[in-house]
């Protein structure tokens, strides 16, 4: 039932045309009243200020606070999403393997991680090294520890000092998302390379490839195709949830609009609150366009026969691109 | 490292964090339904108005994140617009919280049932028609009540989505679980047990967010539409 909005109701005849009028009118003079409520509301409390709006459009502001925000917000979005991406492949295809003793804890991680809040592994991985490494470095695996974080964690700016490690909030926000992000895209990497149609497996192995063969040449490349609109609903998720930095005072977007700008520039929450939202939008609007976009495409592809799992389009379809909207 | 007793020693006050996060997401959910059914008839009724109005709240909501939501609740509304629920500024950030993490989900809300209503036989709404039913009509009585039970498992993963997201009413001032932990992290006391604490909160989290999954994978699959 794709075109409800037509085979729901009639063409308008001429009554149900006066009745639409009078029902837009109404609906229009409630917003209207709404709208006018808060303006009356906003003009109370002084919001209509110059100096509350004015901020914005200064280059200074930009140059120092907006844009350096927009950029550590764009940074953490993009190193999470390949390690995201990763993450996912790895577990993904870890969920499908033939031995249990994989099967099983990949599972378990990936149920794991998609359980708990996105916020509370960003606390674990901000407060918790602070306070157990010295614990650690006091113990047999005090070296390991030294030598984990001088060689591979200090590209995420993880830094050891005597024994206690301190975890820079832009690697706490990151791991926290390629956690959780990561293993969503592991269920979606598993429900795609599953939507191939069964034929196309056994033909594989009948011509005598391995399983590594099959998947990696037949299964995967199809499987992109199907994933590709999932995944980029995913990364608009990411793109959003890099906000919740703003909690344990990452300098991403959110922080220094909503929070520096307003700490500045008389306490003018609200005004920045709705730039910030607007800027916010226009990102994530254009990634579920591409989206969209994605998922026609591969629609009318020929090359494939497999459907896509749904996104942020216009009719989003039961199932897999819907449920993993999170924050 | 692995002493449980200071995670004991807080014991009640994670208690009461994880009371707060249900009774949170309890409202939320109640009230992100409502929501999200008006949201989704807005979008399909004969009204343009109500169309345009039902198709732009989605795409505003669902593209902002849920900290500036919370946060324009609380600090915006709240403090600077002076809306009040009441004198008491718990009780006041309580429902900020509800409303604004409900106006958020409700929109996830809306996006599902509409897919739901994608799936209800086009004969359906056509029969519905045809013996004179008129749109709210056949809305409420035909094409609702399918689309709901084919929504089920889809709307459970909305709703343990949307207990997680509690956790970002921390932001907002609300004194539930995840600031209850920062709070006790915080405490000069605290010394260790960090990991007792967060191997705590997350099998509470998981108490809360796997059984919810396992319920509503029964409920779909007990009440789905034989077609």
């Amino acid at each position: 039932m794709s075109k409800e909005a037509t085979v729901l109701f009639d063409i308008p005849g001429p009554r149900a045309r006066t009745r639409n009028a009078v029902l837009t009118a109404v609906v229009s003079i409630v917003f209207a009243a709404v709208l006018a409520a808060l303006v009356w509301r906003l003009s109370d409390k002084g919001q209509f200020e110059e100096k509350l709006w004015t901020p914005f459009l200064k280059w200074t502001v930009w140059r120092h606070l907006l844009l350096p925000g927009l950029m550590n917000t764009l940074k953490a979005a993009v190193v999470a999403t390949v390690l995201a991406l990763l993450f996912g492949i790895v577990f993904g295809l870890a969920r499908l393997s033939d031995h249990w003793w994989v099967r099983v804890p990949a599972g378990a991680v990936v149920e794991f991680f998609r359980g708990i809040p996105l916020l509370i592994l960003i606390f674990l991985a901000f407060f918790v090294p602070n306070k157990i490494s010295p614990a650690i470095a006091e113990s047999q695996f005090g070296t390991l520890q030294r030598f984990s974080v001088d060689y591979f964690f200090s590209i995420f700016g993880v830094e050891i000092n005597a024994g206690t490690v301190t975890v820079p909030a832009f690697a706490a926000v990151v791991f926290g998302l390629t956690m959780y992000n990561g293993s969503v895209l592991a269920e979606v990497v598993r429900a795609g390379v599953l939507s191939i149609p069964k034929g196309q497996s056994e033909a594989a192995y009948s011509i005598g490839l391995r399983k590594n063969g099959v998947m990696r040449l037949v299964l995967l490349p199809q499987a992109i195709t199907v994933m590709m609109p999932a995944i980029v609903s995913q990364i608009v998720v990411l793109l959003k949830d890099t906000a919740l930095g703003f909690i344990i005072a990452y300098g991403e977007f959110l922080q220094a609009g909503f929070k520096q700008v307003p700490a500045n520039y008389s306490n003018n929450v609200l005004q920045a609150g709705i730039v910030v939202a607007v800027i916010y939008i226009a990102i994530n609007m254009s990634l579920s366009r591409v989206a969209t976009w994605l998922e026609g495409r591969s629609r009318r592809s020929r090359k494939t026969e497999a459907k896509t799992m749904g996104s942020g389009g216009p009719a989003p379809v039961a199932g897999v691109g819907v449920t993993q909207q999170t924050v | 490292m692995f002493d449980f007793s200071p995670f004991f020693d807080n014991f009640d006050e994670i208690l009461q964090g994880f009371w707060a996060t249900l009774r949170l997401a309890a409202a939320a959910a109640v009230l992100s339904l409502i929501i999200g059914t008006f949201l989704a008839s807005f979008r399909v009724s004969p009204v343009p108005v109500l169309r345009a109005f039902g198709t732009g709240y989605v795409n505003v909501v669902r593209n902002t994140p849920l900290t500036l939501v919370l946060l324009m609740c609380s600090l915006g509304l709240n403090d600077i617009l002076a809306l009040k629920f009441s004198e008491n500024s718990s009780t006041t950030y309580y429902w900020w919280a509800v409303l604004g993490l409900s106006a958020y989900t409700g929109a996830f809300v809306c996006e599902t049932l509409r897919s739901g209503i994608n799936t209800v036989p086009l004969g359906q709404a056509e029969a519905a028609r045809s013996i004179g039913l008129t749109f709210t009509q056949s809305l409420r009585m035909i094409i609702l009540p399918q689309a709901f039970r084919a929504i089920i498992a889809p709307l459970g993963s909305v709703f343990i989505a949307m207990i997680k997201n509690t956790t970002v009413a921390a932001a907002a001032s609300y004194a539930e679980v995840a600031l209850v932990t920062k709070t006790i992290i915080d405490k000069p006391t605290f010394a260790n047990g960090v990991i007792p604490l967060f191997l705590g909160v997350s099998v509470g989290f998981l108490i809360l967010t796997l059984p919810t999954g396992y319920f509503f994978g029964w409920l779909a699959k007990r009440m789905a539409v034989a077609r």
